[in-house]
């Protein structure tokens, strides 16, 4: 018997010849991760070519240390835009918290332990302003911290009278992020592994805990998870006020990275930590994304800037480079991700 | 069933008077509903008559605007669908409430996710997602629903019937008095709606009582001990398939028999 077996026509169309590019294309879709590592990849390679002295673990750690200040922020920001919201106080609530902690303990002299607890305190406060406002009084997103960005910026300055406080009179607590730590070639800081160690914190509470799953459930469809019996405006709230903890931690590594209480530094983190949250895949239409991408993505930024900035590119021009980076990735996302339903 | 029985026990979910108005649009006006233990009580009426509304007042998703609402003889306040799932009523909405961007398992325990055992699962708060697998499987196997073959497909990949198929499951996983079914059927094929009614007779074995909305009336003279009939807002009739027959049903339902309310035995029941 030489009977062949006889193939349906999806069968048939299924074992068609791929071409590359639609192979690379669901490759990349069951794997998300995948292309923003080739971005961060390539663009480290490109960067190196142009610069030797770019890959230089010296350099390498730089880049870490100023990248912890968006990628903390980024943190909290991706958790938000998982709600489908967005969050444009991000800066001005780190600012501002650094200016309570710094007035605290530099000025009114007290113990900077008590003052990053204040702080905290203050950060979740901010928090839980923004998410009484999403959650209760259901105004959008955008329109709330738009507002609180003016107000949280106001009182940091109100606050700092246009001074800055300098890190000898701080503690050593407050500008123990500042702390080197080696490891290997490698010349880290306390604060730039405090910020990997929220990603880890977050990421595990994102894709392991029932929060987690509540969270990606009220970004999807709040009506839907409140039918499913989530307590939707629960969870917003606990993700805002979270948030605000981590934009706290965030003010604290930003003291021991600037060494100084400052109003002055960081302006346009807002943006930045919502270009790390895009870039690394996650949807502004909420309910899906990772933080483990926005790290990636927060290293992209890093790297870019930094490698721009070897190779003496102008900073007007990283800031345009950075411009077209964000509309090239969210673009090869949606190429991806067209190819959904062709598993 | 028998009435005798019926009509001694308690009723285990009681409403009475319920009222339900969205501005000027009166979606069910001065309802009761008598629900005993491990019956079928099936809702029927037309398009706009106010069944929806009506299990979204007795399940927390909607709060009367008038009206008292008992389970086994005690007042309560739903305010959320959690109250109600705490008071062991389970229902799966017409717009079924599913998060598309979650797996099959994941939407199936939404809400209620199971942590890991012992300390791991107490200090880290971790999900078990192999148990939550397995379960979710077995429940929805116990659907039949052969063509859902990987529980960790997303919910916005399937079919409108295999959505319909993992809200089904997910009530019956989780209904431990009361289950509550609006149109669970209207996208699924024969095979699939005979499984359907199967679980809601298993349902009534062991004890649970099913209210269930459907437009297809062979159904529900198959599988409800009694039936209420919801027309323009009110309850036209509580009928049963002893005495009253589908076209009897369809023209009280539209109004070309007149209601009685107090047909179907069920004053007998009032306290
Ligand atoms: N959220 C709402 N806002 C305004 N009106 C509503 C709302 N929900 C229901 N209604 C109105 O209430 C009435 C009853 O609606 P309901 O959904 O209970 O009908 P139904 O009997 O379930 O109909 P169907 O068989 O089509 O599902 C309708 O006139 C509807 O327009
Ligand atoms: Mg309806």
């Amino acid at each position: 018997m030489t009977e062949t077996i006889e193939q349906t026509a999806a069968e048939r169309y299924r074992a068609r010849p791929l071409t590359r590019v639609q192979r690379l294309r669901r490759l990349l879709h069951r794997h998300p991760g995948i292309s923003p590592t080739v971005v961060l990849l390539g663009s480290v390679i490109s960067f190196w070519l142009i610069n030797d002295r770019f890959l230089l673990p010296a350099n390498l750690s730089l880049i870490l240390q100023q990248v912890a200040i968006i990628g903390a922020l980024a943190v909290g920001q991706t958790m938000i835009v998982l709600t489908a919201g967005i969050d444009l106080s991000v800066g001005a609530i780190m600012i501002f918290v650094t200016m309570v902690m710094g007035t605290l303990a530099g000025e009114l002299g007290v113990p900077g332990v008590l003052a990053f607890v204040v702080g905290a305190a203050v950060g979740a406060a901010a928090g839980l302003v923004n998410g009484i406002l999403v959650a209760y009084v259901k105004l959008p997103p955008f329109i709330v911290t738009l507002g609180t960005l003016g107000v949280f910026t106001a009182l940091a300055l109100l606050m700092s009278g246009g001074r800055s406080i300098r890190g000898d009179v701080l503690g050593s607590f407050l500008t123990w992020t500042a702390t080197p730590v080696g490891l290997g070639p490698f010349n880290l800081t306390v604060g730039v592994l405090l910020v990997l160690l929220m990603y880890a914190g977050v990421a595990f509470a994102l894709s392991q805990t029932s929060w987690g799953r509540h969270v990606y459930a009220v970004g999807n469809d709040p009506a839907a998870a409140r039918l499913a019996g989530i307590r939707v405006r629960a969870v917003l709230l606990s993700v805002y006020v979270s948030a605000g903890v981590v934009f706290a931690f965030a003010a604290w590594v930003l003291i021991g990275r600037v060494g100084a209480a400052t109003t002055n530094s960081a302006v346009d983190a807002n943006l930045d930590s919502i270009t790390a949250v895009v870039i690394g895949g996650t949807s502004l239409f909420g309910g899906r994304g990772r933080v483990l991408g926005t790290l990636l993505g927060a290293l992209i930024v890093g790297v870019f800037r930094n490698g721009l900035a070897l190779a003496r590119v102008d900073v007007l021009w990283q800031t345009f480079a950075i411009g077209v980076l964000i509309i090239a990735a969210v673009s090869l996302d949606q190429w991806i991700r067209r190819t959904g339903a062709q598993r | 069933m028998n009435d005798t029985s019926m009509a001694t026990d308690a009723p285990r979910l009681s409403a009475r008077g319920l009222v339900k108005t969205y501005g000027p649009v009166v979606a069910i006006d001065g309802v009761d509903l008598d629900l005993y233990p491990g019956e079928v009580l099936a809702v029927i009426g037309d398009n706009g008559a106010g069944k929806s509304t009506l299990i979204k007042c007795l399940t927390g998703a909607e709060i009367p605007d008038v009206g008292t609402l008992k389970v086994e003889g005690r007042s309560v306040h739903f305010r959320n669908p959690q109250d109600a799932q705490a008071a062991g009523i389970e229902t799966v909405y017409q717009q079924l409430a599913l998060a598309p961007a979650l797996d099959i398992a994941s939407n199936i325990f939404l809400g209620r996710e199971r942590r890991r055992p012992g300390l791991v699962g107490k200090v880290t708060r971790g999900l078990d997602h192999r148990a939550m697998r397995e379960f979710a499987e077995a429940k929805i196997s116990e659907l039949g629903i052969q063509t859902l073959q990987d529980i960790t497909q997303l919910v916005e990949t399937l079919s409108g019937g295999q959505r319909q198929a993992v809200a089904v499951a997910r009530a019956i996983a989780f209904g431990s008095r009361v289950v509550v079914l609006d149109e669970p059927t209207a996208a699924l094929g024969v095979r699939e709606t005979a499984q359907v009614l199967d679980v809601i007779r298993r349902l009534r074995e062991q004890d649970v009582s099913v209210i269930l909305i459907s437009h297809n009336m062979p159904n529900v003279f198959d599988v409800a001990d009694r039936i209420h009939v919801q027309r323009l807002g009110r309850r036209a009739a509580v009928v049963t398939p002893e005495t009253h027959t589908p076209a009897d049903a369809v023209a009280i339902m539209t109004g070309a028999a007149p209601g009685d309310s107090g047909d179907g035995g069920e004053e007998g029941a009032l306290p």
